[in-house]
């Protein structure tokens, strides 16, 4: 009995420590005013102090704030949008990889695996930093591109949106191709047989049953780019330019240029509810469908 | 009782996160110092030295609003550590530890005690102006011969611009900088904190920011100095250190800095000690070293940034301390002007402005 308790505890444990516990805190400081001391905002809580002063000090007037200003709303639907496309294309390259990696000899998948994950091993930053180097006017890509004869001047991508998607799809491909490898390296061959034997071709045979018994790999590795592409901040202040608005820029100038915590933590909250509520809803609809199905 | 502590710094030091205290934690400006000189500080005091490095203000200051950075050494420049001075972010400087502070240079004291009064707080390790750099043959061949390569027309007239767009400009990505020289441009008041006079500058910032290739405080050295661009607004000594470059690879490239004609700001970076340093005294003995004149000498030759330090001026190299663009003449030095923080409305306005500028949103 206390096994289960505990075995039911370590989750809640688990999200209480990491994600409701700082979640309350950034909300707190949302409602808190920018100051100038440290920490720059007013009130800091004190156990010594009355709860009802403290609480009474709160409002809402960030969230009010970031109404007036069409910036924010601008800077969370560029980052959907960002985002969604990123998602598209790290899909459209990570399928064909993970299919392929699925459907090669079983000799060969624990070494095309490992290439998969190999770029964790270089820092993050440094992998992104080369990417500078390649796309560069005076870069690896222009130069072989000149060389070849294919352009006559050099192509100006790093600075621009395409920059960005090129870091985006790069950096996340591993997180899509894993979820649908695992997927579809599980899939049961015979199904596809039967169905070739009852007289599909090898196209709708992938589109009728490959394609939607991989679902859940695809929607695993769809929330796994998309997510935190969203807030992504260093790709788009690396490869992009200065015109590429981004959620996680506004947050940063918020919080490094105008020192206001709290309304950096408000627009945090927002992103947060624009990330959460759809996904839950998502997983209502899902848990609907599957039961539907039973 | 021996045993107790004994025991407490064996597992200080496995633990490794409890600073120990033969160790200076520094953080300072990227592109800033003489690399030797961090070695000749190990040497000297067998203190070990782990130096970090920043590229704005802004970071910096978020590290110490937010308190537990660690650093025990720190350099805001003056109007930021005005500010965090306020929110009571440093410790007054003990002056019985630091015996070299006098070869400090009273003239630059005394423009310091605007930010930090009485200078109780910080030292100042470095001085310069913000103004145009320029790889003068590019520049000349687009532009002509008669180029404003030392006057603000240069980077706010669209005109020039437009043709300069074409071998590349960067700006610093910095409004408290920027925004003073547009102010500048338009003939009012640099350290102007009114919101109208301000929202001035939208018009000449945004009509030239077409032509901007990258807003940016770093990259700038390495692409003026590699032709990667041919005008950066910048600040004098990282300028320099690109001219430098660009003898030292002898590619053709040949810079220039300017301290424009309408006015360039003057700053000062300071060195502080953050109130929660965990090695205060290592703190002090390393900027007593700092303040020791043959070394400030050396980091001023290395890094083309005068310094605040009168006992260094006769240890200087020709080309540093008879270099109008690193020490001023006495023309020049009327013509520069200083800035004082703005309060949070007008920072709001400024930042506002800024991504506006740069993002058209």
């Amino acid at each position: 009995m206390l096994r289960r308790w505990f075995l039911i505890a370590v989750p809640y444990v688990w999200l209480l420590a990491l994600f409701l516990v700082p979640f309350l805190i950034v909300f707190k400081i949302s409602l808190s005013d920018a100051a100038i001391a440290r920490p720059p905002y007013l009130p800091v809580f004190s156990w010594g102090d009355s709860i009802i002063d403290f609480i009474r000090e709160l409002d809402f007037e960030n969230f009010i704030f970031l109404t007036e200003d069409d910036l924010y709303w601008k800077a969370y639907l560029s980052s959907l949008q960002i985002a969604l496309i990123a998602t598209i294309l790290t899909l459209l390259v990570g399928y064909p990889v993970a299919y392929a990696m699925a459907r090669a000899p079983e000799h060969w998948r624990p070494t095309l695996m490992m290439l998969v994950i190999l770029p964790f091993w270089t820092s993050f930053l440094i992998r992104v930093y080369s990417w500078m180097g390649i796309l560069s006017t005076e870069g690896f890509l222009n130069q072989f591109l000149l060389w070849v004869g294919v352009i006559s001047s050099p192509l100006q991508i790093l600075n621009t949106d395409t920059a960005v998607y090129i870091g985006i799809v790069y950096t996340y491909l591993p997180f899509m191709i894993l979820p649908i490898y695992a997927t579809l390296d599980r899939l049961d061959g015979s199904l596809i047989e039967a169905a070739e034997d009852l007289g599909c071709s090898r196209a709708s045979a992938f589109w009728l049953v490959t394609l939607p018994l991989s679902r859940p790999g695809i929607i695993a590795g769809c929330f796994l780019v998309f997510i935190p592409t969203i807030g992504e901040f260093v790709i788009p202040s690396l490869l992009g330019g200065s015109d590429t608005l981004m959620i996680g820029k506004v947050l940063w100038e918020e919080f490094f240029s105008n020192r206001d915590w709290p309304v950096a933590s408000a627009v945090a909250v927002v992103l947060l509810l624009i990330l959460i509520i759809p996904i839950v809803l998502f997983q209502r609809n899902q848990q609907k469908q599957a039961e539907a199905d039973r | 009782m021996t045993r107790t502590l004994t025991a407490a710094t064996v597992t200080a030091a496995l633990l490794g996160s409890v600073a120990l205290a033969d160790e200076v934690r520094v953080y300072n400006w990227s592109d800033y110092i003489d690399e030797a000189l961090l070695e000749k500080f190990e040497q000297e005091t067998g203190i070990e030295l782990i130096y970090d490095v920043f590229d704005s203000n802004e970071v910096l200051e978020t590290k110490m609003l937010a308190g537990g950075s660690g650093y025990d050494v720190v350099v805001p420049s003056g109007t930021f550590l005005q500010r965090q001075i306020q929110a009571g972010a440093f410790q007054q400087l003990d002056m019985a530890q630091l015996p070299n502070s006098g070869n400090l240079w009273d003239v630059i004291q005394d423009r310091t005690a605007q930010y930090d009064p009485d200078n109780a707080y910080s030292i100042n390790y470095m001085w310069g102006t913000t103004g145009i750099g320029v790889n003068v043959p590019k520049v000349q061949e687009i532009l002509g011969e008669d180029a404003p390569i030392g006057s603000l027309d240069l980077i706010f007239n669209p005109d020039n611009m437009a043709k300069l767009a074409e071998c590349g400009v960067y700006f610093l990505d910095a409004p408290s900088e920027m925004i003073p020289a547009a102010l500048a441009y338009l003939g009012e008041d640099p350290n102007s904190h009114d919101s109208d006079t301000i929202a001035k500058t939208e018009a000449v910032l945004g009509g030239v920011r077409e032509h901007v290739a990258k807003f940016n405080s770093s990259e700038y050295i390495n692409a003026l100095a590699n032709g990667d661009i041919c005008v950066a607004f910048g600040w004098s000594g990282d300028i320099l250190q690109a001219r430098d470059r660009a003898w030292e690879a002898d590619n053709g490239v040949e810079i220039a800095y300017n301290a424009p004609s309408e006015g360039a700001l003057m700053w000062f970076d300071q060195m502080a000690i953050p109130v929660d340093a965990p090695n205060p005294e290592g703190a002090h003995v390393f900027l007593n070293f700092i303040m020791d004149a043959q070394n400030m000498a050396d980091a001023s030759n290395y890094v083309y940034y005068a310094n605040g330090n009168a006992a260094s001026k006769p240890l200087l190299e020709e080309d540093v301390i008879s270099d109008p663009a690193i020490y001023p003449d006495e023309e020049t030095l009327k013509n520069l002007y200083t800035t004082t923080p703005y309060d949070a409305r007008v920072q709001r306005q400024v930042t506002r402005l800024w991504t506006k500028i740069k993002s058209g949103t």
